[in-house]
């Protein structure tokens, strides 16, 4: 029966409740584990202690939340609002207790998680940085459904609490503190302490400071809530996302009465839930979790990681793997050229560690090391020199022969293919791509590029020292581009080609940015830098059809990079492009979208075809996350599906009778056609 | 004083596997971009990244440091926690003044000459720059009362007892190079020596200038192999030692003022050691850890000999302790190949080898019949010394025993000396040794 719950009585009269599920690495509040929840409540209520703690028995996690897997599986409306009235139930019955409640919290305290935490009289996180609370939920398309509407702003008052739920970012336990989220913020040694303390002393709640509670009044809310829709105006647009909206107008017209606020949480959230924003943002975090698993089945673990090449690409990578635990030796030609990784790297470690102790540790694991003293120690090697074919073939020769025999060889270069590169080893089926993403520490995926002769266990080794940093790995076949910037290239050569014509660059951008892009190319091309677009365009050339417009090569030799000299397509002022306003009409944007969006599907479908990723989910999300490809919208080959795939072929169609070639339908197509 | 010392060095074979130092940073005023810690990481972390075994196989970590800040407390600790040895690898800080980081490899060898260790990292560290400012006694007794006071009405009066002369912080680095027992500062023990050995300000100079050109030629020539860079959180680049004046002449030297002894005196900031901060490390290993991990030996430390002396001439220490060695081992200046005698002032160097060729002093103060032959100039300090490169104290000893390893290797040579005076009255002396190919 006491699967998911284990309870237990001190002698103090204390009942500690300790929620472990088996078989699980994080805890999740299944419906299965919320009905053992409940009748728990109901024994532990029948006992009267003393007060009632409710821990996880988990090492390095609370409570994730709710079960996004089933969320998946919702298909109306109905089945959703009867869950959340059931959860309400519970919760309730657990805010009802007579004695005093707390929720003793280390590690993840995540929506659900948060909202039953919520319904405990009292907090108390860890100050671990494993302990993370926050509601996530807007980032999967819903927002706070089991009673965290309500109770969170009951506890902190109106603003933060609308400010918590809408961002959905995460705390530290001081930062919960500090808002009132938690009671305590303690070092984990006497989260014990002061549970007994807090149950001893039963202090009563006291409510949110005035200036908190006064935006929810009834004539200041409606005022209150324009505000908030601003706000969020300039993250997310109402069509893309409506959740954020919802939970605006959902407070707006509630906030004043409870029993409003439970109903219109158990009728607005499954209304979300079951819309195609919400179902494919957990389409996506389903794929990520696939994406995860899939890199799971190998025990291979790096502590050295050696990275060839300190530019941007290559310090950021080490400065990541760094930062995940790694020791690090990051190689360059001289000391000069590695001052600059180091200050970038402290920068980094600044913002995502804070504690000087710690950023100290990471500062003393990442060694600047001209002479490649750490490649014959290191688990991994990376290379990231410049894209140069014969320069890597002659660092792959030179190092080959140094490391140690069992480490990984990866190269990220983004767009030779490996076979040309591993040429020259002794052992060419070692070399295996490891593509990040440029900033690496915000972007979510590297590709892992094999070959056919790869050996499986290769292939797996490297897809698990992806998950120890904390990346996302998609495996990729070898070919020009692999991926991400096979698809990618035909939408920017497609927007530079449009520019060509004479098209503003802030029309083409707002065209893309409309359809859910989160840049528009022209400002990524001079994000990116010209130069690297080009010479990856030069590359793909062979592949791709269509030549590689004139006014990019003319820009590039004029020294007209983009962001990084000041001038590229757009002319950039303190990191920030000059733009003019947009006047273009709805229709003319549509067609500019149209061009770009329909190669990108193309060539998306052109991969699957040619089995560049397992499968078209993996390419969805390897464009989504590679890209920042509208997440909303599931990815390409899925936005593809839930339109109508022969919509898509007869634009293509029509595109290719009107621009050419460059638009002719892939043979893939075939496959995803309802009509012959 | 018994002269016939047994060697302790005798008992088992002691090698140096490699070592490398920082760049040694002038003090610019402001506390220098590395703290004591940071420099030694900085240094021993490429020395580790070098060798065939992990951080974890050390047995020991022992560093000398003179003073080191308030978050590095048995600095040496601090120091290998950081370069990832794991929490089992035991560590210790030695202070014998400006020999401090000679101390440390001295202890090192003690250690695995009997049997406790097989292999330690051993060195020493200083950031001058960083050492601290210190409120005076009268202002630590006023905050004291201060503190005691509670009404509006006391703290009122203990506020009226604050004067200026409260303000006037204590310079720790100023204190430290001042004679604890009979007050005279370093450079004044210096003073006496000229005095006593009439040494003259043109040779003081001459000395000093010569110790910069040879500085300059080193670098010219690559002869400081043993540098490794260190790169600041700011991305700031540190590839050489900073302290090399390569414009200097006779008479730009002649145009400093005495600092010690003024309006008089002959010690001027040219013929003195430069304030700076750096760290130098070795790796020491017994005979089995050389085996066990096939490591490649740089030489091996013979001999070692402490002695004290009067304070206010301290800069006769490496006299003292280098005499007992050469009798014990029965050698003479020119068995010799090498000598590292630490720069901490060219009057106190020039004094060392007057009265090393001294009949009469050799005599009196060091019990023999007769002088050592002299210590030839092209033997000496050859790719100059604290004067142009700088005196980090609780570094220096670790450095000049590294350095005069590596000039033994460059030269294909087989015996070195190397020692230091130290504040206080004492002087450090070893003997190294190179089988040459």
């Amino acid at each position: 029966m006491n699967k998911h719950f284990h309870l237990q009585q001190d002698k103090q009269g204390l009942a500690w409740l300790t929620f472990d599920s088996p078989d699980k690495a994080a805890n999740v509040l299944t419906e299965e584990a919320l009905e053992e929840f409940d009748t728990q409540l109901v024994a532990i209520a029948q006992t009267h202690p003393k007060g009632l703690v409710i821990q996880s028995g988990k090492e390095k996690g609370f409570i994730a939340g709710a079960d996004v897997k089933a969320f998946s599986r919702i298909d109306s409306p109905g089945q959703a609002e009867q869950l959340i009235l059931r959860v309400h139930d519970i919760f309730r019955r657990l805010e009802a207790l007579s004695f005093p409640t707390v929720a003793l919290i280390h590690g993840f305290c995540l929506g659900g998680g948060l909202e039953l935490a919520l319904a405990c009289r009292y907090r108390i996180a860890s100050t671990d940085p494993v302990t993370r609370l926050g509601f996530p939920e807007v980032r999967l398309g819903i927002f706070p459904g089991f009673g965290g509407s309500l109770r969170s702003i009951r506890l902190l008052g109106h603003m933060p609490a609308m400010e918590l739920m809408l961002s959905g970012r995460n705390l530290v336990a001081k930062q919960a503190q500090r808002i009132g989220l938690v009671d305590h913020a303690l070092p984990r040694r006497q989260l014990k302490n002061a549970a007994r303390q807090l149950i001893h002393e039963a202090a009563p709640r006291k409510p949110p400071r005035l200036w908190h509670r006064l935006p929810g009044s009834a004539p200041l809310r409606p005022l209150a809530a324009a505000l908030l829709r601003r706000q969020v105006r300039k993250q997310v647009r109402e069509e893309h996302y409506p959740a954020p909206y919802t939970l605006i107008d959902h407070w707006r017209r509630n906030a004043g009465n409870a029993a409003g606020m439970y109903a219109s949480e158990a009728r607005r959230v499954p209304e979300l839930l079951t819309g195609s924003t919400a179902q494919n943002l957990i389409r996506l975090f389903l794929l990520q979790d696939r994406l995860k698993s899939q890199a799971m089945d190998s025990d291979f673990h790096a502590s050295h990681v050696h990275v060839i090449g300190g530019g941007v690409m290559g310090g950021d990578i080490a400065a990541w793997c760094v930062l995940r635990g790694l020791r690090v030796s990051l190689q360059d030609r001289g000391p000069e050229q590695l001052g600059r990784a180091i200050k970038r790297a402290h920068v980094l470690f600044q913002r995502k560690l804070r504690d000087r102790y710690r950023i100290q540790d990471a500062m003393d694991r990442l060694m600047p090391d001209h002479q490649g003293k750490g490649l014959n120690k290191a688990d991994v090697v990376i290379e990231a020199i410049f894209e140069d074919l014969d320069a890597k073939q002659s660092l792959f020769a030179d190092i080959e022969p140094r490391m140690k025999p069992d480490a990984i060889l990866a190269s990220n270069t983004s767009s030779i293919p490996l076979q040309q590169l591993a040429g020259v080893l002794a052992n060419p089926r070692r070399l295996v791509g490891l593509h990040f993403f440029n900033p690496v520490a915000k972007m979510p995926l590297v590709e892992i590029v094999t070959t056919e002769d790869t050996p499986d266990e290769l292939a797996a080794s490297a897809g698990s020292f992806i998950r120890q940093i904390g990346k996302l790995p998609l495996p990729v076949r070898s070919h020009p581009g692999f991926l991400v910037n096979r698809v990618l290239m035909p939408y920017l050569m497609e927007a530079v080609i449009l520019l060509n014509e004479g098209v503003p660059g802030v029309d083409i951008d707002r065209a893309a940015r409309d359809f859910g892009m989160p840049m528009g190319p022209v400002e990524l091309a001079d994000t990116v830098g010209l130069d690297i677009c080009l010479s990856v365009a030069e590359k793909l050339s062979g592949l791709l059809p269509g030549k590689v417009p004139e006014n990019l090569r003319r820009l590039v030799e004029q020294k007209k990079l983009g962001r990084k000299s000041g001038q590229g397509f757009y002319a950039w002022h303190d990191n920030k492009p000059r733009k003019d306003k947009s006047v273009a009409d709805r229709e003319t944007l549509e067609q500019y979208k149209d061009r770009m969006i329909m190669r990108l599907i193309n060539e998306s479908v052109a991969c699957l075809r040619e089995g560049i990723v397992a499968d078209a989910d993996s390419l969805d999300a390897g464009i989504v996350f590679g890209t920042g490809f509208a997440p909303f919208r599931g990815g390409p080959l899925h936005h593809v599906q839930e339109e109508d795939p022969d919509k898509f072929f007869s634009k293509l169609q029509k595109l290719e009778y009107t621009y050419g070639e460059r638009f002719a339908p892939d043979a893939g197509w075939d496959k995803l056609l309802t009509k012959p | 004083m018994n002269m016939t010392h047994s060697n302790p060095y005798a008992a088992a074979d002691v090698y140096v596997i490699d070592g490398c130092r920082t760049p040694q940073l002038k003090l610019a005023g402001p506390p220098g971009p590395f703290r004591a810690s940071d420099l030694a990481v900085g240094a021993a972390r490429q020395l580790l990244l070098d060798m065939p075994f992990p951080a974890h196989a050390l047995d020991e970590v022992i560093f000398g440091c003179v003073s080191s800040g308030p978050d590095e407390a048995n600095i040496a600790r601090v120091i290998a926690l950081r370069l990832g040895c794991g929490d089992k690898v035991h560590a210790m800080t030695v202070q014998r003044n400006c020999a401090s980081g000679m101390q440390a490899l001295d202890c090192a060898v003690g250690r695995i000459a009997s049997g406790q260790a097989d292999l330690i990292l051993a060195g020493g560290t200083e950031a001058m720059s960083h050492h601290p400012v210190m409120l005076n006694e009268a202002m630590v007794a006023w905050l004291a009362q201060w503190n005691r006071s509670h009404s509006l009405k006391q703290r009122i009066r203990v506020l009226g007892r604050l004067k200026p002369a409260h303000l006037r912080p204590v310079i720790a680095l100023l204190r430290g190079l001042t004679d604890p027992v009979v007050g005279l500062s370093m450079g004044q023990t210096a003073e006496q020596l000229a005095e006593d050995f009439s040494i003259s300000r043109e040779a003081m100079d001459r000395y000093a200038l010569r110790s910069h050109q040879r500085l300059a030629s080193a670098i010219e020539e690559n002869h400081l192999g043993e540098i490794v860079p260190l790169i600041d959180h700011k991305g700031n680049v540190y590839l050489q030692d900073d302290g090399l004046r390569s414009d200097t002449t006779m008479e730009k030297l002649a145009h400093l003022k005495p600092v010690f002894d003024r309006p008089f005196g002959k010690i001027s900031a040219g013929n003195s050691a430069q304030v700076t901060d750096g760290a130098a490390c070795l790796i020491l290993a017994s005979a089995r850890a050389v085996e066990k991990h096939d490591l490649p030996v740089l030489g091996q430390l013979r001999d070692c000999q402490w002695a004290g002396l009067e304070p206010a001439r301290m800069g006769l220490g490496p006299v003292h302790a280098m005499a007992p060695i050469m009798n014990r081992q029965q050698l003479d200046s020119a068995d010799i190949d090498y000598w590292e005698i630490n720069e901490a002032f060219a009057a106190q160097v020039l004094a060392c080898l007057r009265t090393w060729q001294d009949d009469d002093f050799c005599h009196s103060a060091l019990q023999r019949s007769q002088a050592f032959q002299p210590i030839p100039e092209k033997r000496l300090n050859v790719d100059g010394g604290g004067i142009s490169l700088g005196h980090p104290v609780g570094a220096s000893g670790a450095r000049i025993v590294l350095h005069l390893l590596k000039i033994l290797e460059r030269e294909n040579a087989r015996l070195g000396m190397a020692s230091l005076c130290i504040g206080g009255g004492q002087g450090g002396a070893m003997l190294v040794e190179r089988k040459p190919s």
